[in-house]
């Protein structure tokens, strides 16, 4: 079992008082917090390391440029990738985008289809959205029930011979769902469609395995599992790189270039790297990841659906609420997301900040899921490794609080 | 701080020139794309002897505590006022008639109203 309050000592921005309370943080769906250790990786980075990569014959840019191998195979690594399979981006939006732009507009055609879920963080929509306009590829987008959770049925119905790709989520960032990708996978291989993970809301907190998932693209969010922002991972599977075209070009991506003939790109991730990357970023994820791997994912896992069993327990008990995902804790996260009747998801929110909590409100970037669900907005906890009993107790309490100021 | 202070709870769920648009002839909308909320807001122009005035005015929608608040004392304010007067009315003066301390995020809130009131009346110096 996990020492919680050991692991929160790691978390300095935990100490910190909020409007005079002590602070709950559960945005973590939308960013998490960050150890000492992450931190600290930076620092020396810079204090000690700093240089750019793969340019100079100097000790630092060489040790530079090991640091972010290094930290690329450790990334690489923690998801079941090849370090020539895993592209550095500045967030899981960009490497869904490359996906989209070097992938989707040189592959998709009139008459193709793309299959994506109503459940959708709108990165993981919009561009496809793109992509189809320009294409003239038509996309079909899988419903859910009136809860939000996945129809297998509809998905199995909109998949065809003419689906090309099939963009889906693995842990909704609303209602908490974990989709069923393996067999999502296993069907829309055997449409021949090319398939790609959001796992952003996955890797962090239940694992992936890219080898085990057999899928083309999988994306991760640096940030949300303990990383600095600015970098995250994008994972092409070794056998689809040359389906995928470049995405920005210039500096570091290229092997030759001409005046007068186009130029020769680099072989491997580097293609897709173009300009200075993000060393020290590359560095704090790595050590985030370690972070994980010492904790154990399947620790992590275990406390987190223990959290979100008594979350919801607790949560169910109090009246005129209502609460959107799948009731089966097997298949969720450790996210919930609720309403409180006849009060705007804004006001749960501040009355929440009053107390020292901090929870995501509004329509948490899927508008059309929240339409789907007949609601405008909504309120958002969620939960990670340093969140505690304790945490969840408060955050009842002043739910309750938010009942009595708008009684 | 408190911004959930008596009288914006008061205009939230008793809020003043509620509704019943048909009493206007001009309306406006505005949306906050942050959050979804939408509030429409209908003017009907009268004359006094001092010129132009606020007749009537009207508003709706859907929305949080203070955005919603924030458009009842905002119509309270403006009804039975002159056009010069109501020209002269600012965002900052605005959020001092609601008299709570908001940080960037809720003053989006607050200010909704104010927007779509500002629609109208550019609305009405247009057609002047």
């Amino acid at each position: 079992m996990l020492d919680i309050q050991k692991i929160k000592k790691d978390f300095s921005i935990l100490k910190r008082k909020i409007n005079g309370k002590k602070l709950v943080y559960l945005d973590n769906a939308a960013s998490s917090q960050k150890p000492k250790q992450v931190i600290q990786a930076m620092v020396d980075y810079y204090e000690k390391h700093n240089a750019n990569v793969h340019r100079g014959i100097h000790s630092l840019s060489e040790e530079a440029s090991e640091m972010y191998e290094e930290s690329r195979v450790a990334i690489a690594e923690f998801i079941g990738a090849g370090k020539g399979e895993l592209i550095f981006v500045r967030n899981a939006t960009e490497g869904i985008n490359l996906v989209a732009f070097a992938w989707g507009m040189k592959n998709l055609k009139k008459g193709d289809e793309v299959v994506t879920t109503v459940i959708e963080h709108h990165a993981n929509l919009v561009p496809w959205q793109m992509v189809c306009r320009e294409t003239g590829a038509s996309l079909k987008v899988v419903d859910t029930d009136e809860n939000g959770v996945f129809q297998m049925k509809d998905f199995k119905d909109k998949l065809s011979s003419k689906t090309k790709l099939v963009a889906v989520v693995h842990v909704s960032n609303v209602t908490g769902e974990i989709l069923p990708v393996n067999e999502i996978v296993k069907l829309s291989k055997r449409v021949g469609a090319r398939i790609l993970i959001d796992a952003a809301q996955s890797a962090q907190h239940i694992g992936v395995d890219v080898r085990k998932l057999k899928c083309d693209f999988l994306v991760i969010a640096g940030h949300k599992m303990m990383g600095p922002m600015g970098i995250s991972g994008l994972y092409i599977k070794k056998e689809v790189q040359d389906e995928v075209g470049v995405f920005l070009t210039g500096g570091g991506m290229i092997s030759e270039v001409y005046k007068d003939k186009p130029a020769v790109w680099a072989k491997g991730v580097e293609k897709w790297e173009a300009g200075t990357p993000n060393v020290s970023g590359a560095v704090g994820l790595a050590e985030a990841i370690k972070y994980h791997q010492k904790l154990g994912l399947e620790n992590i896992r275990e406390h987190e659906e223990k959290l979100i069993r008594y979350v919801l327990s607790e949560i169910e008990k109090i009246e005129g609420l209502r609460i959107v995902g799948p009731r089966d804790v097997s298949i969720r996260g450790g996210v919930v997301t609720f309403v409180v009747n006849n009060v705007h998801a804004h006001d749960v929110a501040q009355i929440l900040d009053s107390e020292g909590i901090a929870v995501r409100s509004g329509h948490h970037c899927t508008m059309p899921l929240h339409e789907r669900l007949g609601l405008t907005a909504t309120t958002r906890a969620s939960f990670y490794v340093y969140n505690d009993k304790k945490d969840v107790d408060k955050l009842i309490k002043g739910i309750k609080k938010v009942k009595n100021v708008f009684k | 701080m408190n911004i959930y202070r008596e009288e914006i709870m008061d205009h939230y769920k008793n809020p003043r020139n509620w509704e019943k648009l048909k009493l206007v002839d001009k309306v406006e909308r505005k949306a906050n794309v942050s959050c979804g909320d939408v509030i429409e807001m209908g003017i009907k122009w009268g004359e006094n002897k001092k010129g132009r005035m606020v007749k009537e005015i009207r508003f709706k929608g859907e929305g949080c505590a203070i955005s919603r608040a924030g458009a009842s004392m905002l119509t309270e304010w403006l009804k039975g006022k002159n056009e010069d007067e109501v020209k002269k009315l600012t965002e900052k003066k605005m959020l001092k008639i609601l008299g709570i301390e908001l940080s960037p995020g809720r003053k989006k809130c607050a200010t909704l109203g104010f927007e779509v009131w500002q629609k109208l009346l550019k609305r009405a110096i247009l057609l002047k």
